[in-house]
């Protein structure tokens, strides 16, 4: 049985442990809020672009010329497959997550006979995937944003690396996994195909917003070239709003799983400081039956 | 047909990481790739892209430049009340520091010279470039 002292000791534990996680927790929500003010301020942008994406589009024939981004290399057999997961840990299971989604659609890829290459943003991902698909790691970032915010040099990094594989012909498919932010408790894993890319539609509940017939658009250069320079950026976009899904995402989980914890060292506490006294009370009777014993006998 | 309808057209900027401005100007003269586009309220709707250049905002007549942001290229979206301009890097003129912009341009060249990644320093050194032309155009 523990002693009186063991239990004093491990109540002092996993009140300093309680300590820990409640200020984790403080500090994930303060970022959190930075977080979430990044990512909506990134909107505007890829609202736009997509809007022009969507109307360029809507102007335009894909053919044989078309951008390579477009219409793919003609060839689906190399996957390039970008999982994004945080550098840190204890954040509940938001790495876990996007390891389970790669691994699944790693899985579902080679059954169809393609070959996939990773590439893993975040360390906590890599190393997840180091275990078993090392072979298949092309490149590894880490130590994206860290302290200050992510900016989006960053992502245009990323995307250029990409870009430059893709004219090398290194993969045909590239797919984007992370955990998309839905609100503070809940970050939904997924994935979606970056190159080729599915151009938007022109949606059509606000193009007859205005009575009478829609003006036509007018193209400098021309519809081409404005695609051309559109498509490389709209990659970078789609890369940067990962980033900061993710970021936001990580700080969120963080909050939620350090609540939690924080919680359970309480109840556990309050477990322990039961257990202590009763045992000091059985300490405390035993001592006094053996004084009595003791008086008896003499 | 909208409030501001006639005589004063909505200039927004925006960068991937920020909405820059969102105001209403009675002119803007945006530098497209195929040379400078003055739109008006009423603009007939068009997508351009830009080179490096310096947007100019009339925001009181058309006589005056109220505001000069260079921008290095980006995308510009106009409808007859809108212009939405898509840029990655955007800067006021007046807040440009020439020395540091010449000092970066000396760098690239050396880069250049030594020559590593050609295609991509040479891109950078005609942003700078016209950034440095922008500096000196407004002073």
């Amino acid at each position: 049985m523990p002693s009186l002292r063991d239990y004093r000791d491990r109540i002092a534990s996993v009140k300093s442990t309680k300590k820990i996680t409640s200020a984790m927790k403080m500090v994930a929500a303060s970022k959190l809020k930075k977080a979430q003010d990044q990512a909506e301020s990134s909107q505007p942008y890829a609202k736009a672009m997509s809007e022009m994406m969507a109307r360029v589009a809507a102007n335009i024939q894909l053919g044989p010329n078309s951008s390579k981004l477009l219409i793919g290399t003609g060839n689906d057999q190399t996957h390039l497959i970008i999982a994004v997961s945080s550098d840190r840990g204890l954040c509940g299971g938001f790495n876990a997550y996007v390891t389970k989604k790669t691994l699944s659609l790693i899985e579902k890829l080679e059954g169809e006979g393609k070959t996939v290459k990773l590439l893993c943003i975040g360390r906590k991902v890599r190393d997840a995937l180091a275990r078993e698909h090392k072979d298949k790691i092309i490149r590894s970032f880490t130590g994206l944003g860290g302290r200050t915010k992510i900016s989006f040099g960053e992502a245009q990094d990323i995307s250029d690396y990409l870009l430059e594989e893709y004219s090398k012909g290194t993969y045909d498919v590239c797919s984007l996994a992370y955990n998309e932010f839905v609100s503070v408790l809940t970050q939904r894993p997924q994935a979606s195909q970056l190159i080729p890319f599915k151009l938007p539609q022109v949606s059509n509940d606000n193009a007859d917003q205005k009575a009478g017939p829609q003006a036509l658009y007018s193209f400098e250069p021309n519809e081409e070239e404005i695609l051309d320079e559109l498509l490389p950026r709209n990659i970078s976009i789609q890369i940067y709003r990962a980033l900061l899904d993710s970021a936001a995402g990580e700080q969120a989980a963080r909050m939620t799983a350090m609540d939690a914890a924080t919680r359970n060292a309480g109840e556990k506490i309050d477990d322990l400081t039961l257990q202590y006294n009763r045992a000091r009370q059985a300490y405390i009777t035993k001592e006094l039956i053996e004084i009595i014993s003791g008086a008896e006998a003499l | 047909m909208s409030e501001t309808g006639n005589n004063a057209i909505q200039f927004e900027l925006v960068s991937p990481e920020a909405r820059l401005m969102d105001e209403p100007a009675v002119m803007v003269v945006l530098p497209g790739t195929d040379g400078d586009i003055g739109v008006l309220p009423e603009h007939s709707p068009l997508v351009s892209t830009m080179r490096a250049g310096v947007v100019s905002i009339y925001k009181e007549n058309k006589t005056t430049v109220t505001d000069q942001i260079f921008l290095a290229g980006g995308f510009a979206d106009v409808t007859g009340e809108r212009v939405t301009v898509l840029a990655e890097e955007a800067i006021p003129v007046s807040k440009i520091d020439i020395e540091e912009v010449q000092k970066q341009i000396d760098a690239y060249k050396a880069d250049l010279a030594n020559g590593s990644d050609k295609t991509h320093e040479a891109e950078h050194l005609a942003i700078l470039e016209a950034k440095l032309v922008a500096v000196q155009n407004a002073a």
